[in-house]
């Protein structure tokens, strides 16, 4: 790799070739303001706020999309480079609805923080707003505010580069430029599966999640309602960063506290359903092997995918109709654990279901979709009331007057509060294949699976798609037809691998007899309903903070919960039993492709 | 005024025997580096507007090494007041093809496409035909090289080189990033020489007639002649080749009615040149360049309708991924309108004038660079006409 | 029905199934059917494995390809400033009586559509026309009306 030399405000650095100027800038900690760039995306150079005067130019370069150069030499801070940034900052306000009193996005705006920091005077340019835009809420899980977009086109990049979904695109030119679906459908009748990226790839308030936090207040208020909140795995190490803690900063203890004095009735586990899930889901696995290599039944399809994402299930059901027999039938953790707070809990606690309030806390958008799919309603009621991301939960606990800091750490409550280290890493991607492979290899030979501390390393990390193989040897007697099989699973997350593993499974050459999927990048540490920003590094540091969690549990492997076993013991009975299938597995539906 | 000095060309339109399709020939017995050479001596530049050396494209698109290489040219000509582009097509079409070839041959493309505007479809019943005949005699000349055609889908902005690029892609023609150039990265990431029309036929013809005859036209920077559309207030709206670097005083005492109030060289996106800097511009590129555009206006118009008209235009025709010229030409628009009635206070020109300038600097492209031309140089020379 | 299959079909064959071809299509599309239809655009986004908003989006950034229903004629007069000093208001006035219908809108009989456009080549011979590829340059509203009437003789009674 060679390297290129320049200057940048008098200071020479060096950079490996194809670095951009941007690049270089931030080596030497020369900060450049940016807008349309973000580092999970492809350059776009449109905004045009990163612009530096290089020495002998004319125009301006955009430091994002401009390759450094060996000898060049550049100012970023001269009167002209920032009477252009102020003057683009003030053109993009003049288009802008500036309601930022009003806009959910306040204070953690990229707009807002530039107009801000370069002082602009509302009065330099004519509101050229449009009028008459109205605000698309047909979607459970997605709003869209074009009234407030800057036409950065991020999201479109996110929706096409990381989720290759394309539900979002740019229509019209000139002055009617702006982002659309097809034929300007209302979201809620557009490919789009709610996961969210766009929403957290979005610099402004123009798209956001469609927030239910003022309901769950109400449901607080009302003595006669039992309000239940459960707490997805990833919601812990990601959190803090709304509450003033560096990012990766585990929170699990304060935020039970912050959710009790808030007045929340019982705060429970979604881990504990993620353990379940891996009972139900682990047991579904290996009856499939058995219907496939035992009974040679060719109704029954391997491999077997993941449906805890319902971003992924809404990708299969509109990309892949004809494949949904892949999936999984259990419901996700969520959707399991909603169902059972109106069924077994309301039992336990001699509650009437209709008086349970079931709220998730959630780093998702597609969550709340899913829990207003017509189909789940199987205790009899909404199993899930209301779908909370982090970033609401955030916004409650700032809103309650707590001082989080302060808070002591508390335990969750109990009846499924009680959670393993295998339910927390479903957070990461990887963790749900890892924690499947803890339980399952255990079933089947009665020993722990064979890696080192039960790190399942080639499972974890940021690549794409992950594979890995299991060699099963030492099976029980009611196992042995598993006996010397090659295990293999593969992991994919961020819906464009997705689409890579579904197209050789399509083809019908997928070698894999297990695979989990994630819509979302890193997993549900990245998800569309976690704090924003969210870039590589911080994923890297959620997914850390996951896997100290799981270390620190004192069981690590699903079928050891001890409410587990209670639960199947007291209610469930069996593992894919009559009341499983009743409350914790659903079906798909195929949804239009295009 | 009956006698003129203006020097009339006819090197484009000129038919003296010898078909284009040998001076491909010709050309096939050199060696490519001696063509560019003599394109380079002859110093012509682009007629496209932008005015890039085209011996120099040439040279860098063929020292790139690649399996495939593309030749375009460029006949998406949507500049407001320019229609030269479409009466050489419609005349001389197979010079067009010969430049296309000699450059293939030049810098090792097997294929080229001429980006035709969609409103030039009615030229398509000719020009297939020339173009299917043309193809087949390169086939019998032994030059492995196929021309076809790309029609374009009503987009001004697809005229600048990447958006074209993007539109024959198959998407929307937002320009690229720069650079990298097309010269290395052009149709579908390939190395690509694009060039306009009329600098396809230069090139044919300083094949030719030889670089001299070329060469002793025009100035330093301007060299040889140029195909000039002229419309707006004369009686002798059309098509003319001139010498390049002619004075704009002799171009108006040529085509002027006698009350010409100002020109407008190089369309919308080019400058306004008042009555009084008549006699010290030259139009060239060391004064006013000019993709050929000539727009005539009479003392009777109105400079302030023909700004809007401009601005609409390119408020319109901005392809709006980039800020300043996606934002900027509306706030132009907007700001001339609200000065004229009232709503804002003379001085807002000057605000929009510094905006201007920020379009120019920070655009991405050469539309958004562009657009302060004229707007500067028309409320620059003539500020009452903007205020009362 | 069949016939329109057939026409993707054609359409497809000669110009790929590939993102290339898909400006190609649309115009082949806008020829036969006047506009992209919401079931057009889904049915080439098949073909081609894209999206349908990635058509639609790339669709709406044209002039020529229009994604709301048209006339089977499309009449467009430039509205540029050589034309406007020529007199294209005049010719707008003259087609909009004729047809009962202003700049933008479709007649009833979904024969015309009428629309304003940008330079389209001609400024030396201002006012300019087109109707579909035909150009009429230094066009006059009595010309105008008259080539008007000529397709569709149904106005002449009118004007
Ligand atoms: C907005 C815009 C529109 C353009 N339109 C045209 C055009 O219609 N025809 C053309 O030849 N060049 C046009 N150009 C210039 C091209 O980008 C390119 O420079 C040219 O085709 C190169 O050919 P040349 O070197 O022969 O001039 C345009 C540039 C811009 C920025
Ligand atoms: S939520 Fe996901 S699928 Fe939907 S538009 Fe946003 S990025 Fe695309
Ligand atoms: S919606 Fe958000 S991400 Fe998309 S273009 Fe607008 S501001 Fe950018
Ligand atoms: S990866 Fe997680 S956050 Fe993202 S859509 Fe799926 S479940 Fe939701
Ligand atoms: S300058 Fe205008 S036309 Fe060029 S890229 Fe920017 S918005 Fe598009
Ligand atoms: S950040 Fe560089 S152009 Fe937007
Ligand atoms: S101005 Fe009307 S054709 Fe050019």
């Amino acid at each position: 790799m060679s390297t290129i030399n320049l200057i940048i405000d008098n200071k020479t650095v060096s950079v490996e070739k194809g670095k951009t100027i941007l690049d270089a800038a931030k080596k030497i900690n020369v900060r450049i303001p940016t807008l349309c760039h973000h580092e999970d995306l492809c350059v776009a150079g449109n905004c045009r706020i990163c612009v530096v005067q290089v020495e002998g130019s004319r125009t301006l370069t955009a430091s994002c999309s401009t390759p450094a150069e060996e000898g060049m030499i550049i100012r970023t801070n001269t009167p002209k480079v920032r009477n252009a940034r102020k003057d683009i900052v003030a053109l993009l306000v003049s288009e802008h609805n500036t309601q930022c009193t009003t806009c959910y996005r306040s204070m953690n705006c990229e707009l807002q923080s530039l107009s801000a920091e370069y002082n602009i005077d509302n009065n330099r340019y004519l509101s050229i707003l449009k009028p008459n835009i109205t605000i698309d809420r047909s979607s459970w899980s997605i709003e869209k505010d074009d009234s407030k977009c800057v036409r950065c086109q991020r999201c479109v990049r996110t929706c096409a580069e990381l989720q290759h979904v394309n539900a979002l695109t740019v229509s019209g030119k000139g002055k009617d430029m702006k982002i659309s679906t097809f034929m300007e459908l209302p979201l809620n009748e557009a490919i789009c599966t709610n996961c969210g990226q766009c929403v957290i790839h979005c610099p402004t308030g123009a798209l956001t999640e469609r927030r239910y936090f003022d309901r769950v207040w109400e449901a607080i208020g009302n003595e006669k309602k039992h309000v239940i909140m459960n707490t997805a795995p990833s919601v812990r190490v990601a959190l803090g960063e709304m509450l003033g803690y560096p990012i990766g900063t585990r929170v699990t203890g304060k935020m039970v506290t912050a959710m009790k004095r808030m007045g929340v009735d019982s705060v429970l586990d979604t881990d504990f359903t993620a353990d379940l899930t891996i009972i139900e889901e682990g047991s579904e696995l290996l009856q499939r092997l058995k219907k496939v290599l035992v009974d040679h039944k060719s109704s029954v399809k391997l491999p077997m995918m993941t449906s805890c994402c319902p971003g992924w299930v809404k990708f299969a059901e509109h990309i892949f109709p004809e494949h949904l027999g892949h999936l999984s039938s259990c419901k996700s953790p969520q959707q399991m654990f909603g169902a059972l707070s109106k069924t077994y809990y309301a039992e336990k606690k001699g509650i009437k279901p209709e008086d349970i309030v079931s709220v998730s806390i959630m780093p998702c958008a597609a969550k709340k979709f899913e829990a207003n799919r017509p189909e789940m309603n199987s205790s009899g009621f909404r199993d899930i009331d209301a779908g909370l991301t982090t970033r609401e939960l955030g916004l409650m606990i700032k809103q309650s007057g707590l001082n989080f800091a302060e808070l002591e750490d508390s335990a969750y409550d109990s009846l499924m509060g009680e959670s393993t280290g295998a339910g927390v890493i479903f957070g990461a991607t990887g963790g749900v294949m890892e924690a499947a492979l803890r339980t399952a290899y255990e079933v089947v030979t009665g020993k722990e699976v064979p890696f080192k501390n039960l790190n399942i390393f080639p499972v974890r990390g940021m690549e794409g798609i992950k594979e890995a193989s299991i060699k099963i040897e030492g099976c029980l007697p009611e196992w042995s037809f598993l006996e010397g099989v090659e295990l293999r699973v593969a992991v994919a997350h961020g819906l464009i691998n997705a689409r890579t593993i579904m197209d050789e499974v399509a083809e019908g050459k997928s070698p894999y007899h297990f695979i989990e999927i994630m819509a979302c990048p890193g997993g549900c540490i990245g998800g569309g309903g976690q704090p924003i920003p969210t870039n590589e590094e911080i994923r890297n540091k959620r997914t850390q903070a996951i896997y100290e969690e799981d270390m620190g549990m004192p069981k690590r492997k699903s079928h050891e919960n001890p409410e587990i076993k209670k639960i199947y013991k007291e209610f469930l009975k069996e593992p894919l039993g009559e009341v499983s299938h009743h409350l914790l597995h659903t079906t798909y539906k195929k949804r239009n492709h295009f | 005024m009956k006698t003129s000095e203006l020097k009339k060309v006819d090197i484009i339109f000129d038919c003296v025997q010898c078909a284009p399709i040998e001076v491909v020939k010709k050309s096939l017995a050199m060696h490519p580096d001696e063509i560019i050479e003599q394109i380079i001596s002859s110093g012509l530049r682009g007629r496209g507007g932008a005015g890039f050396p085209t011996g120099l494209k040439w040279k860098l698109a063929k020292e790139e090494v690649s399996d495939q290489k593309y030749v375009i040219c460029n006949a998406d000509e949507g500049e407001p007041g320019t229609f030269k582009d479409r009466e050489i097509l419609d005349l001389v079409p197979n010079k067009v093809l010969a430049g296309m070839a000699i450059c293939a041959y030049v810098i090792g493309a097997t294929e080229g496409f001429i980006y035709l505007r969609n409103e030039y479809n009615f030229l398509l019943k000719k020009l297939i035909p020339t173009l299917e005949n043309f193809n087949k005699n390169l086939q019998e000349i032994g030059l492995d090289f196929t021309i076809k055609l790309f029609s374009g889908s009503g987009a001004y902005i697809c005229g600048e080189e990447s958006a074209l690029f993007e539109s024959m892609e198959g998407k929307r023609g937002e320009p690229r990033n720069k650079p990298p150039y097309p010269t290395r990265n052009g149709y579908k990431g390939k190395p690509t020489v694009i060039n306009n029309v009329e600098t396809l036929v230069y090139c044919n013809m300083i094949m030719r007639i030889g670089v001299e005859p070329f060469k002793q036209l025009g100035t330093k920077d301007s060299r040889g002649s140029k195909v000039f559309s002229v419309s707006g207030d004369t009686t002798k709206a059309g098509i003319y080749e001139l010498e390049l670097g002619i004075g704009v005083d002799e171009f108006v005492n040529e085509f002027g009615n006698g009350d010409t109030k100002a020109v407008q060289i190089g369309g919308a996106s080019g400058f306004c040149v008042p009555r009084k800097d008549f006699a010290n511009k030259i139009i060239g590129f060391e004064g006013v360049p000019t993709g050929g555009s000539m727009m005539i206006f009479n003392s009777s118009r109105s400079m302030y309708n023909i700004l809007k008209d401009y601005l609409e235009f390119f408020v319109e025709e901005s392809c709006g991924q980039c800020t300043p010229c996606r934002v900027g030409t509306q706030q132009l628009l907007k700001g001339i309108e609200a000065v004229k009635h009232g709503e804002m206070p003379s001085s807002y020109l000057n605000q929009l004038m510094k905006l201007s300038e920020t379009m120019k600097v920070a655009s991405k492209c050469g539309l958004g660079q562009s657009v302060p031309n004229a707007f500067s140089s028309i409320v620059k020379n003539f500020k009452e006409e903007m205020i009362y | 029905m069949i016939q329109t299959e057939n026409l993707l079909h054609e359409l497809i064959e000669k110009h790929g199934n590939t993102r290339d071809g898909l400006l190609p299509i649309l115009q082949g599309v806008v020829a036969k059917e006047n506009y992209l239809s919401e079931p057009r655009m889904v049915e080439i986004a098949k073909a081609l494995n894209i999206s349908s908003a990635e058509v639609y989006g790339t669709a709406s950034f044209y002039t020529y390809l229009f994604t709301k229903p048209m006339g089977k004629n499309v009449i467009r007069v430039c509205k540029t400033i050589s034309c406007k000093m020529a007199g294209k208001q005049e010719i707008i006035k003259a087609i909009e009586k004729t047809l009962k219908i202003k700049v933008g809108e479709t007649t009833r009989d979904k024969n015309f559509t009428f629309i304003e456009t940008n330079c389209l080549g001609w400024c030396h011979k201002g006012p300019v026309m087109i109707i579909n590829d035909e150009v009429y340059p230094e066009i006059t509203p009595e010309r105008a009306v008259e080539i008007l009437c000529e397709m569709d003789p149904k106005h002449l009674s009118k004007f």
